[in-house]
């Protein structure tokens, strides 16, 4: 057993009777057939797949996409507790905001010595383009998710802020969607908030967001790198649900100071553009000229207020993980509060006591690259090889300053469905939070990832993990 | 509607029509191979020629031998053409514009996407030819069906039908282009009227054998498959069919979008071309002339469609 009582089970804490919010579904889970289950498992999946609710998987030509698997037990979080983490969802991303407009404008934060200049100035996701520019209602991040673990009852801790272009929540949405489908009784009998409206929602907060000069009704469009890209499904299935043109960048051309799309009948101006490509690649003439997925003369256009772009260019400054240190005094710094949720204590490689620490101590940490994402180019100390750990040591002695390192958190886990019945998996939470001029809204609910290998920490579904639905139940 | 929606909408189902032309193709090619054996080579050639990928067939398998053939038409992913190319190109272009399609077209033709990568996942046996054949034209039939019992009659539905009939046409006029001449009089003379091999294959490579023996009974002769292929109004593969149905696309365009583009003119002077002439008149000009005129005028045609209606940048 790798997983003793030593992690805190949410369904079970870290005894044999269910904790309150999943009394009502393990009362049902108990009268059902497990043999049923699995087979409606294998039901959910063959949806899915004709749905074609796949990701591709980068360099794996052969198999380019690939499902997600789904497991059919639910991650159940009370209102309490749901209430707790939106409070503090809602103080860390109006930080951020704050952060960000600072960061771009005149740099409180850095005058006060509570950020060191240096890792500002010398940070790739630090967009000079951006200085001195307000995005249209002072709004940087229009939808972030923010990644949360559990390792106790009353223990959360943000692991990441996503505030670039967090993806995930089309299986947020399908997740609901298969299990009202597959298991309808289970919502008669118990009580779920809603996630199903969230398209409406991010609409309704994009729209809010529109350039000032906007009259009427606001033109909103998906920008997306095309359907070559690993979260393609999800760009057309939020362009779909919310009513919205999906575009790719040579769909679009500046046209009479705005940004204009290609259609039958001519070009249209676009008002908001929720981009799903990186900043890098935005616009070739402001920033990589080979760029062929953005739109040429889209930065002057934003400039000049005549575009919303969601989320806006450079907001990758706050959810780096180097700033993500920081997170505590930034919280205080513009709140003036205590931050509520806590950050994961993290040495800075740059730092040469850090560095001597993380080295003398690798076996036991997670190290992670400050730029990277998706799991990729990590190392999990407690679950590494010593040849894996001699070869990282290596990366980290060359380039210190491009890691950070974490101890290894006791995530908690949550029984999956397998052949012999449930068995704990560790998981962690993405909520999903729109950000719009007069209100932040956060959907109760979000993206519960699960490693589906026992014992395995890590989560990501580019590297075996799968998804479960995740409910906020009614008070 | 964007530009590329539009054009992934028209490339989606010409690929799709493409897929089942090129199934049909090798079933008519099969056929003679099973009843005439001698002929089978020939036949063959004929096919690939009609697809247009001849050379690449010889440069890339060599000598024309039925199973050979068969497996570069259904499976070969360096042929274009193929049942599996075409399928793939149809499904991209669904993934692109999927969200003007109901959830069942899409649904449909991802299906028939995964249905076919594993019936075609190794080379058919000659045994199983038969029901591959089928359950292409049935996964095809499918998508069909889910687009019209599911699309609203607007412009989606008017750019889907117009890449279906020009491909359709297009296949038509190319079996002609490379049969021609065993319609032609000076040949008829030669095969007996009862049992001419070159007459059922044309037929057969347009699913209309049944459909023409409805029509006209036992009296199969070259002119009457040209005037069934070409000039024949209630025949949904042949060219007036095919033209009139784009016509009517591009009508319903212009009442919706109010204007009037190039492409409707265009394609009402061909549709004249085709009404206007009787099936001796056609033989008077020269049936391969005809041909030909028709095939650069549908690809001139589809040229246009596309830039008056802003497909590309």
């Amino acid at each position: 057993m790798t997983d003793g009582p030593q992690f805190f089970d949410e369904m079970f804490g870290r005894g044999e009777t269910p904790r309150r919010p999943y009394g009502p579904f393990c009362d049902w889970f108990a009268s059902e057939d497990i043999a049923r289950l699995r087979r409606k498992s294998t039901e959910a999946e063959a949806f899915f797949r004709r749905t074609g609710i796949t990701f591709n998987v980068y360099g794996q030509a052969e198999a380019d996409e690939r499902l997600i698997p789904f497991d059919v037990v639910p991650r159940v979080i009370s209102a309490r507790e749901w209430a707790r983490l939106s409070k503090g969802i809602e103080q860390r991303v109006r930080a951020i905001n704050a952060f960000l407009h600072d960061i771009y404008h005149r740099q409180e934060i850095l005058r006060a010595g509570r950020v060191p200049v240096e890792l500002i100035a010398q940070n790739e996701a630090f967009l000079p383009q951006m200085i001195g520019v307000t995005p249209p209602g002072g709004v940087y991040t229009h939808i972030v998710g923010t990644d949360l673990v559990r390792t106790s009852e009353d223990e959360f801790f943000v692991l990441e802020d996503n505030a670039r272009t967090p993806s995930g929540v089309s299986y947020m949405l399908e997740n609901r969607e298969t299990m009202l489908q597959m298991f309808p009784e289970l919502f008669t009998r118990i009580k779920v908030q809603q996630v199903q409206n969230y398209p409406m929602r991010l609409r309704r907060s994009l729209a809010a967001a529109a350039p000032r000069q906007c009259p009427g009704k606001p033109v909103i469009a998906v920008l997306t790198p095309g359907i070559h890209n690993s979260a393609y499904f999800e760009h057309a299935f939020l362009a779909d649900q919310m009513g919205a043109e999906l575009v790719e960048g040579h769909d679009l051309r500046v046209a009479d100071g705005r940004i204009a799309m290609r259609t039958t009948r001519g070009f249209t101006p676009i008002d908001v553009l929720y981009r799903r490509v990186d900043d890098d690649f935005l616009d070739p003439m402001s920033f990589r000229p080979d760029s062929m997925l953005g739109a040429p003369g889209i930065m002057d256009v934003y400039r000049a207020g005549g575009i919303t772009i969601a989320n806006a260019p450079g907001t990758g400054i706050a959810d780096d993980k180097a700033i993500y240190s920081y997170m505590p005094e930034i919280v205080e710094f513009y709140t003036g509060e205590k931050a509520l949720l806590k950050n994961v204590p993290t040495w800075r490689c740059s730092e040469p006591d850090s560095l001597a620490y993380v080295l003398e101590n690798l076996p036991e940490l997670v190290v992670k690259e400050v730029h990277g994402s998706g799991g990729y180019g990590m190392l999990v100390g407690p679950a590494a090889s010593k040849k894996e750990i001699a070869s990282f040591r290596a990366k980290l002695e060359a380039r210190p300053g491009n890691y950070i390192a974490q101890p290894t958190l006791a995530l908690s886990t949550v029984p999956i469905l397998t052949a012999k019945g449930l068995a704990p998996r560790h998981v962690d939470l993405r909520p999903f939070v729109l950000v719009a001029p007069d209100r932040i809204d956060i959907t109760p609910g979000g993206l519960t990832r699960v490693a589906l290998k026992q014992g395995s920490l890590v989560v990501n579904s580019s590297q075996g993990g799968g998804t479960k639905d995740t409910w906020v139940l009614e008070d | 509607m964007l530009g590329k929606t539009a054009g992934g909408l028209y490339w989606m189902f010409r690929y799709l029509e493409r897929t089942e032309n090129t199934a049909r193709l090798v079933e008519a090619g099969f056929r003679i191979a099973l009843t005439r054996p001698d002929s089978a080579k020939d036949e063959w050639a004929s096919v690939l020629d009609t697809i247009g990928v001849r050379n690449a067939f010889v440069e890339k398998r060599g000598e024309i031998d039925g199973p050979a053939v068969v497996d570069f038409l259904l499976r070969d992913k360096t042929n274009p053409s193929s049942v599996m190319s075409a399928l793939k190109a149809a499904r991209d272009n669904g993934r692109m514009v999927r969200i003007a399609l109901t959830r069942e077209v899409w649904e449909a033709t991802n299906e028939c996407w995964i249905t076919l990568t594993e019936a075609l996942a190794r080379p058919v046996r000659e045994r199983d030819l038969p029901t591959v054949l089928a359950l292409i034209r049935q996964q095809s039939a499918q998508v069909r069906g889910a687009l019209h019992g599911t699309m609203l009659r607007n412009e989606v539905y008017d750019f889907a039908r117009m890449g279906t009939f020009i491909e359709r046409a297009d296949n038509t006029a190319r079996i002609l282009d490379v049969k021609y001449y065993v319609l032609l009089p000076s040949l008829a003379q030669i095969g007996s009227s009862l049992d001419n091999v070159q007459w059922e294959t044309i037929l057969r490579s347009v699913g209309g054998q049944r459909a023409y023996r409805f029509l006209h009974g036992g009296d199969i002769s070259p002119r009457g498959i040209a005037e069934f292929m070409i000039l024949d109004g209630r025949m949904p593969r042949s060219l007036a069919f095919c033209t009139r149905k784009i016509s009517d696309n591009l009508g319903y365009l212009e009442i919706d979008y109010g204007q009037r583009v190039d492409s409707h003119d265009k394609v009402d002077r061909l549709l004249g071309s085709l009404t206007g002439s009787t099936i001796d008149q056609v033989f008077d000009r020269g049936l391969h002339e005809f041909i030909l005129d028709f095939l650069s005028d549908a690809a001139s045609l589809s040229q246009q469609i596309a830039t008056d209606y802003r497909f590309t940048g």
